[in-house]
């Protein structure tokens, strides 16, 4: 990823006009609030995040070549940012997870037969090229509905894995799980977020 | 290997660590003989395609 961390050294300035473009700033600091939110649940350290990966694009819009670099470029210095905030953050519990940490074990029943085979109507089925999904902003509404419907704990630790993209030994110090527990909830993560793509976008006929 | 259930566990580990052989070995003989396994496989790695898009703006950079 350290590719596009540094910004590009083209002289174009569109990137640096789309700045001064009041819309576009308004669009794209929502987006990165909402990215920052969902994985702080803070609404104070999301702002603080956003508002300083802001800063550093318009301190350096001169040198992206478009706005869709600089978009990825954004992203990757909030992404930074709430990794360390994540690594910061000594623990964050959940007390719902205490609560229902023992319940693990049955979570899958509805998906599998007791011989641990997929049930008839549960069996995945082919999907087609993500590609067409992820520029299309209908998906993306799906995409974080489903998110939206995974038990916090889930989405959290998905989030910090697969958003984040930190290791799992930093997860588990970050949000005090064994890594069998971490991987008992990706793996029910990902069952619950395969269902669910599945189910609203793309097991659906056009 | 014994059921899709534990394929699927394997699968979702091997996003995070790199599986012993004989995991390996077991996952790779239900592959050849389960279909809907072989889906989701492929669709842990479109997961992972999404959300890296998803956490460059993929939303902020698609069309209505």
């Amino acid at each position: 990823m350290s590719d596009y961390l540094v910004p590009s050294a083209s002289s174009e300035t569109r990137a640096h006009d789309s700045l001064e473009n009041s819309q576009f700033l308004v669009d794209l600091r929502q987006q990165m609030l909402r990215f920052a939110s969902l994985q702080l649940q803070d609404t104070q350290l999301a702002e603080d995040a956003v508002q300083e990966a802001l800063m550093g694009a318009l301190k350096n819009s001169r040198s992206f070549s478009g706005r869709s670099a600089l978009k990825t470029w954004v992203f990757a210095i909030l992404k930074n940012k709430i990794a360390d905030i994540l690594r910061q953050r000594q623990r964050f519990v959940d007390a719902d997870h205490l609560v229902h940490g023992d319940r693990e074990e049955h979570d899958h029943d509805e998906l599998f037969d007791q011989t641990g085979h997929w049930q008839k109507d549960e069996r995945p089925k082919k999907w087609a090229d993500p590609e067409s999904a992820i520029h299309d902003k209908h998906f993306w509404r799906i995409f974080e509905a489903c998110l939206n419907y995974l038990p916090s704990r889930q989405a959290q630790l998905f989030m910090m894995r697969e958003f984040i993209e930190l290791e799992s030994h930093e997860i588990c110090a970050a949000a005090e799980v064994s890594v069998s527990n971490l991987n008992v909830t990706l793996h029910r993560a990902r069952l619950r977020l395969r269902e669910c793509l599945e189910d609203h976008w793309f097991g659906v006929e056009d | 290997m014994k059921s899709c259930r534990e394929a699927t566990r394997l699968m979702s580990e091997s996003q995070e660590r790199k599986l012993p052989l004989r995991e390996q070995a077991s996952l790779k003989l239900h592959l050849a003989l389960c279909a809907p396994c072989r889906n989701f496989s492929k669709q842990m790695n479109i997961l992972r395609r999404i959300s890296k898009s998803y956490a460059e703006g993929g939303p902020e950079k698609a069309e209505e």
